[in-house]
């Protein structure tokens, strides 16, 4: 009895033995096809990682200059010989308020022919006494718009007529692509863009330290601007795309959410639903030029919206939007584990509890997820606006959702079509940095608010 | 050698020992009132059939046991109780379940009132992700059971002590209730479903995860328990249903083999398959 015991032991430990040796073994293996899949999956990260670092470097570094611009600081004699203006007109008693404001803006019209470019010519001419540079040359190195610049200024103080007074005003574009070396200095004269006694000049100023770098606030107060692109800015675009920005969160969101709550929780399942279903995932798999095509037809054509407005370009966006939200959010209430879900129900809580006390409170991170990357996306949405007319030249900030505007991702277009591309270039890229910067803060509000929901959990 | 020799001893249940246990339980009176009554219950998750016409009638003032091997289906007939399969996909019930003498399966009974009457321990701990205090006063609050802060407050540490777990969480009431550990969990869903004061309790192997001590809180919880409402228990501990039960019923694919008192069933199965199962040959 016990021979055999011992025997069947030691045959059990050789088992064992062998068992080990053959979990080993495979233990390499495994081990190798580990290291293999972890590697390469560090390699997919790492790679990733670098096209974004590239990418966003090169964004950067080409887009940060343009946020410095040549300025030109120097002091400017509002000659009363040039600016030859009478008193501004003022109410008179019996006089009816249109009629004035008739009056006041003939005044403004008189002052606006005043020869402003004169008063510039002069302020250059003092820091290069002895040249004989033609006024041409002179005024093509100051911004075309420099002289609205002083015509503002004398129209808000009329008393500054016949003083000297330092002013700050903007280089034109082809003086900052000079200074900048943006445009290649060695080009024959024919090729460059500036007069050889125009360059000069501006080297002498640049010297001196008259003309200098400043960092270009213009950007973010003014609108795009043809004849004058050094003075030109996005905040219209800024302001349109915000209001498109808003309408989609006011629309697409709370929209997109109802209804997949409605469809995951408690839509009855039949032909209906189905269709519905399907054509909502269609619907995401649309190119989003044609919903652009759509809205044209829709909301400008039949419902009368205006051209260009934020409001049409808003619509046509939420409608693309609402596919991608409807779907992720109906993914992440799929997620919600049965048992929770059976865990209200058992206690007696009615359908509509159970989905507003459990289920939508553990999928809120991924329902903001899901509404951040649907705003984001219509967000840098070009296509479908460039067909309801937000490609239009609009020289004012729209002040409301109604009034024509552009966007960020189509002044980006608009820009890198400039034929000055050697000034545009890096203002396109400084428009796509306003956009990433406009994106990352509307993640950054996303990522606020959902820590602030766990905290009050 | 043999499998079993490695196994260690079998699962000793014998009926010796199992007499002993017995000695505290007394068969319940026969004028006891009938509670819940099912006849010829079948239940479907989609093609396969979970239950086999199962007809019962379980007792008030009791505690009835439902014992039997895993995937026999105790599971499935406790939530037809509360028609908790409702919410499965694919699972169908027939036959007749009355409460009180109330068919429960009527298309115009209200689902939300009959689970507020039956309370639900599930197999597996589901707190919700909400702080301790929230899971138990989540019920009461629902059914608008407590109006003012410090009478939910009340109820809460009332269920929490009954479930034996007051002690250990009293300091830490605004803690995830995820964050407890597995037994602790199950001690919260037995305070959740009592916080609600349901007539009829669905226990699910309340115990399975607990040790011994928390073991005899629940059991002495369940007994108690016992003197107002009906209680249905599903274990796979023999012991526990001697203990705790007044009437046991053994299942056995789909189908109920044996009921009966619970002494009756335990010293004196009638039915061959009962009687293996209680000393361990199947199962
Ligand atoms: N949701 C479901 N879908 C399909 N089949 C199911 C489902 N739930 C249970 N079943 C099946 O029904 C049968 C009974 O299951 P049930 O959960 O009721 O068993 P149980 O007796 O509670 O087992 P255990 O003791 O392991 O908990 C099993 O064969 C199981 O596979
Ligand atoms: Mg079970």
């Amino acid at each position: 009895m016990a021979e055999i015991d011992k025997s069947g032991q030691s045959a059990m430990i050789d088992q064992a033995d062998e068992r080990r040796h053959i979990i080993r073994q495979g233990l390499g293996r495994r081990r190798r096809n580990e290291a293999i899949f972890r590697s390469l999956g560090l390699a997919a990260a790492l790679s990733a990682f670098g096209f974004v670092v590239v990418l966003f470097g090169n964004i950067v570094a080409s887009g940060l200059p343009a946020f410095w611009q040549v300025n030109i600081e120097t002091e400017v004699t509002f000659d009363p010989e040039v600016v030859n203006i009478e008193e501004r007109p003022v109410l008179q008693p019996g006089q009816s308020v249109a009629e004035y404001r008739r009056e006041d803006l003939a005044w403004q019209r008189r002052v606006s022919l005043a020869n402003w470019n004169a008063l510039i010519e002069a302020a250059i001419r003092q820091h290069a006494p002895d040249s004989d540079v033609d006024t041409r040359s002179i005024l093509s190195i100051v911004d075309p718009n420099a002289r609205f610049v002083l015509r503002d200024m004398v129209i808000e103080n009329p008393g500054i007529v016949g003083e000297t007074v330092p002013i700050r005003l903007l280089g034109s574009a082809n003086a900052d692509n000079w200074i900048k070396g943006t445009i290649d200095r060695s080009l024959p004269d024919h090729r460059q863009q500036l007069s050889p006694e125009a360059r000069a000049l501006a080297d002498a100023l640049h010297e001196e330290g008259v003309m200098r770098m400043r960092f270009a606030s213009h950007l973010f107060t003014n609108v795009d601007s043809r004849v004058a692109p050094a003075s030109a800015g996005l905040a219209g675009a800024f302001m349109g795309s915000l209001y498109m920005m808003l309408i989609v969160i006011v629309l697409a969101v709370p929209i997109g959410v109802a209804s997949a709550i409605y469809l995951e929780e408690f839509a009855p399942q039949n032909r209906l639903t189905d269709l519905i279903e399907v054509n909502i995932n269609n619907l995401a798999a649309v190119p989003s030029i044609v919903f652009g095509l759509l809205g044209a037809a829709v909301f400008i054509n039949v419902f009368g919206l205006p051209l260009s407005a934020p409001l049409a370009g808003g619509l046509v966006l939420t409608l693309m939007t609402l596919p991608t939200i409807i779907i992720a959010t109906r993914s992440s209430l799929r997620a919600v584990p049965p048992s929770l879900r059976q865990a209200a129900l058992g206690l007696g809580a009615s359908h509509t509890q159970m989905v507003f006390h459990h289920v939508l409170p553990v999928t809120y991170p991924g329902i903001l997820t899901a509404s951040i990357l649907g705003v984001a996306q219509a967000l840098g949405e070009t296509a479908p606006l460039l067909l309801i007319g937000m490609n239009a030249f609009v020289a004012n900030i729209p002040t409301s959702p109604l009034d024509q505007s552009t966007a960020l991702p189509v002044q980006i277009f608009l820009w890198q079509g400039n034929e000055n591309r050697n000034f545009f270039e890096p203002r396109t890229f400084a428009t796509i940095i306003v956009l990433l910067g406009l994106m990352l803060s509307l993640n950054a509000l996303a990522i606020y608010l959902r820590s602030r929901f766990e905290k009050r959990k | 050698m043999s499998r079993r020799a490695l196994a260690g001893p079998p699962q000793n249940t014998n009926r010796f020992a199992m007499h002993d246990v017995l000695s505290r339980t007394k068969p319940i009176s026969a004028d006891t009132r009938i509670r819940i009554t099912a006849r010829d219950v079948n239940v479907f998750y989609g093609a396969t059939q979970a239950i086999r016409t199962i007809s019962m009638d379980i007792p008030d003032c009791a505690v009835t046991a439902f014992i039997g091997p895993s995937g026999c289906g105790k599971s499935t007939f406790l939530r037809c109780f509360n028609r908790m399969n409702d919410t499965i996909e694919g699972a169908r019930v027939e036959g007749r379940i009355e409460i009180d003498g109330e068919d429960i399966y009527t298309p115009d009974l209200d689902v939300v009132e009959l689970r507020a009457r039956i309370g639900m321990v599930f197999q597996k701990p589901n707190p919700f992700p909400k702080s301790i205090f929230d899971n138990v006063a989540y019920g009461p609050r629902i059914h608008g059971l407590v109006r003012t802060r410090g009478e939910t407050e009340e109820v809460v540490e009332r269920s929490l002590q009954r479930a034996g777990l007051w002690k250990e969480v009293k300091d830490r009431l605004h803690e995830p209730g995820t964050g407890l550990s597995g037994g602790q969990q199950q001690r919260l869903c037995i305070a959740r479903a009592i916080a609600v004061g349901p007539e009829v309790i669905l226990m699910d192997e309340p115990c399975s995860a607990l040790d011994p001590i928390a073991t005899a809180v629940i059991e002495e919880l369940i007994d108690e328990l016992r003197t107002n409402y009906t209680i249905v228990l599903v274990t796979h501990s023999m012991q526990q249903a001697a203990r705790v039960s007044q009437k046991t019923a053994f299942f056995h694919l789909g189908k109920l083999i044996e009921y009966g008192d619970t002494e009756q069933v335990f010293t004196r199965p009638a039915e061959r398959q009962t009687e293996d199962y209680i000393s361990g040959k199947i199962g």
